[in-house]
């Protein structure tokens, strides 16, 4: 552990410790907490208008609007543009909290990636696109899946919106130091089961406190092995299990992914920036408060039958009893999440009748998540009685499918084709569940009335909910994949 | 901020596990730019019909429960999304402190720096506030931040713990802006030593 920030340069580091040693401003002391100097600070429209109000309120400014972007992504349609080529907003109370985030942004100077333009899109999404999220950074935003940006080494994570406005002000925040928690994948996945089921995996088998109070690094050859979005998605997760920040070592699959985006060091700059990020990988023998390991060759798809993302199990698993818990507060809250999802103890999820498919959210909506996707829906039908919307996390993503084609592969499977947004994932843009429907859904939380009140939420990779949508029940897709 | 330092108030008990920001406020609410009015849709589907009507047995539409101001939540209260909007909606319900055996991170730090006291007490101090203040609502307790403690109509007393910054900010009604914006001088010499590493997201 790091003690007041007088660190013995000798000592091995994690990587966190290597991240938050390189941006303190002003160590922990017994009274106060460190103050950490935030590189990127991503804003959006529900987290920061009462952040902008404290500061016209104290007659403040933003301290490095260099430093922060803003994006559109959780209360826009995303339904198609009209005649003009514009996205029409038509809840008035969304319509009024973009244009409060419009005028926030030219107030105070922050560029902003507007509804419907070329680079818009979720925060966590456009932020790697962009080549904005680095290793070796501090990345918050007022969205608990800051933690994606972690994926590439950076200290990424949530904030409230009080926070929000100390980092407008001052580019600092407050923090604890947090604890470290490896996180070790060994062995390889099997084909069908993919980034998305190992962190299902993790989280099932911690819960959804287990990581409460730690930062994850992610280690291990399987985690190795993802490219930067199945990583990304990992990361994303990190929250559910909850740990604010989840990290990945930058290695040379980071470093390409980084190479030539918008915001990338380039030239010398960019060989300057390697050589420091190679120095972040935790060092041999750096010690971490926890461990927990899973093994990669023992995983099978992954699906949720509860309503808290923790509530997860193998999709050729059968619902758990309440009955078979000791625990007292554990039964009471399975009990309750099988009543609100209306399942059986014991019951198969294989073979449950579904509703609606969503594939989207900062979970999974780039592009190698619609490649898998349009690849196992290719020449099928979405179920008939069944909905199905894909939602690509960015209008680069976007732009990136329908250039190759993706887009139709969808439209021709039956599936709706959306414009980019956190859409159905939080379900306060209209994209919603109708009460009491099933929905299988790429996205993170399956929370009572995350995706519309009364709707139910089972949690899956992109293939697992392709294989749902045209099967128009839960289907192993390894099933679809012979 | 009012400065807190010592309440009483009358406990209502949500004993659920892994309550989480959702639960507290829908997200459909969240199209607000301001933190008003958010009390009235606290927990709203769990205490309202779909027609808008209270459901009688959710405990914070009961009689007897009206006017409490300290929340008994289940362990990890506040899990998932990091939306400030829980703690507003719970002040705004007139909530001024939640017993729990366990916060979730985010929620924790909003809680305190909106002056509602996240209070962790161990599970069986929770099971003995959840039996009291199901057998007799209009029991009080003290909290006493100063002295981080809860005390029982019995006498009995426990301690909570709090990090020293935040109980300092609390005591004294002060936000912790004001502290980071007195470190500028430290932030300008971070910012001028970092310089080689500035990225910009102006294009």
């Amino acid at each position: 552990m790091t003690t007041n920030g007088h660190f013995n340069r000798n000592r091995a580091r994690t990587l966190f410790e290597k991240v938050w040693d390189q941006h303190l401003v002003r160590p922990q002391t017994p009274d106060t907490p460190a103050v950490l100097y935030i590189d990127l600070h991503l804003v959006h429209e529900v987290t920061s208008p009462q952040a902008f109000a404290l500061l016209r309120e104290r007659g403040l400014k933003v301290r490095r609007p260099d430093k922060t972007l803003g994006t559109m992504d959780h209360s826009t349609p995303t339904t198609p543009r009209n005649a003009l080529g514009i996205i029409p907003v038509t809840d008035q109370m969304a319509a009024a909290q973009l244009d409060v985030m419009r005028k926030n942004c030219a107030d105070f100077g922050i560029p902003l990636y507007d509804l419907g333009t070329s680079n818009q899109g979720i925060v966590h999404v456009i932020g790697p696109e962009q080549g904005l999220t680095q290793p070796g950074m501090t990345i918050v935003c007022g969205d608990s899946h800051t933690s994606t940006h972690g994926a590439f080494g950076a200290l990424a994570f949530g904030i409230g919106t009080s926070e929000v406005a100390h980092v407008l002000a001052t580019q600092c925040l407050l923090q604890n130091q947090p604890k470290t928690m490896a996180i070790r994948v060994d062995g390889r996945l099997q084909p069908g089961v993919t980034a998305k089921d190992i962190i299902l995996a993790i989280i099932a088998k911690i819960g959804v406190g287990g990581g409460t109070g730690y930062v994850f690094e992610y280690m291990g050859e399987a985690i190795r092995s993802l490219n930067m979005e199945g990583r990304m998605t990992i990361c994303n997760m990190s929250i559910e299990g909850g740990a604010r920040a989840g990290l990945v070592a930058p290695d040379d699959t980071t470093f390409e992914y980084v190479a030539g985006r918008p915001y990338a060091p380039r030239g010398a700059d960019w060989e300057r920036a390697v050589a420091a990020w190679r120095q972040l990988p935790s060092d041999d023998g750096a010690v971490f408060d926890n461990e927990v390991t899973l093994n990669a060759d023992d995983l099978v798809p992954m699906i949720t039958y509860g309503t808290n993302p923790g509530m997860g199990m193998p999709i050729t698993g059968r619902v758990p009893d309440p009955d078979h818990l000791s625990d007292v507060s554990q039964k009471m809250a399975l009990d309750k999440a099988l009543k609100y999802m209306a399942l059986q103890p014991g019951q198969p999820l294989l073979g449950q009748r579904i509703d609606v498919v969503f594939v989207g959210s900062c979970t999974n909506s780039r592009i190698s998540d619609l490649r898998e996707a349009a690849r196992l829906i290719k020449g099928r039908k979405v179920a008939e009685g069944v909905r199905m919307l894909v939602v690509p996390g960015s209008q680069q993503v976007k732009a990136q499918a329908e250039a190759e084609g993706l887009h139709e592969i969808f439209k021709a499977a039956g599936a709706e084709w959306r414009e980019a947004g956190c859409s159905m994932c939080i379900a306060m843009n209209g994209d919603q569940l109708q009460p009491g429907q099933y929905a299988v859904s790429t996205s993170n939380r399956n929370f009572e009335g995350r995706q519309g009140k009364g709707g139910r939420t089972f949690l899956a990779s992109p293939l697992t909910a392709v294989a749902a949508a045209v099967s128009g029940v839960i289907t192993d897709p390894r099933e679809l994949m012979n | 901020m009012e400065p807190i330092r010592v309440f009483s108030g009358r406990l209502a008990p949500l004993p659920i596990n892994d309550i989480d920001t959702d639960q507290i406020i829908p997200a459909r609410f969240l199209k607000v730019t301001d933190k008003e009015g958010l009390g009235a849709a606290c927990f709203s589907d769990w205490r309202y019909e779909a027609d808008g009507s209270p459901k009688p047995d959710f405990v914070l539409n009961q009689p007897v429960y009206q006017g409490a101001s300290i929340l008994i939540g289940g362990h990890n209260f506040g899990c998932g999304s990091s939306r400030e909007h829980a703690p507003w909606a719970l002040l705004g319900a007139g909530f001024r402190a939640v017993i729990s055996t366990y916060f979730a991170d985010i929620f924790r730090n909003n809680a305190l720096k909106n002056g509602l006291l996240p209070v962790v007490v161990d599970a069986e101090m929770h099971q003995q506030l959840i039996s009291l203040a199901q057998e007799d609502p209009s029991a009080e307790v003290t909290i006493d931040l100063e002295a981080q403690s809860v005390t029982l109509p019995d006498g009995r007393q426990v301690t909570f713990p709090i990090d020293p910054f935040s109980r300092y900010c609390l005591l004294n009604g002060v936000d912790q802006l004001g502290f980071l914006l007195s470190l500028n001088d430290q932030i300008e010499a971070y910012e001028a030593q970092h310089a080689a590493r500035v990225l910009t997201t102006s294009a």
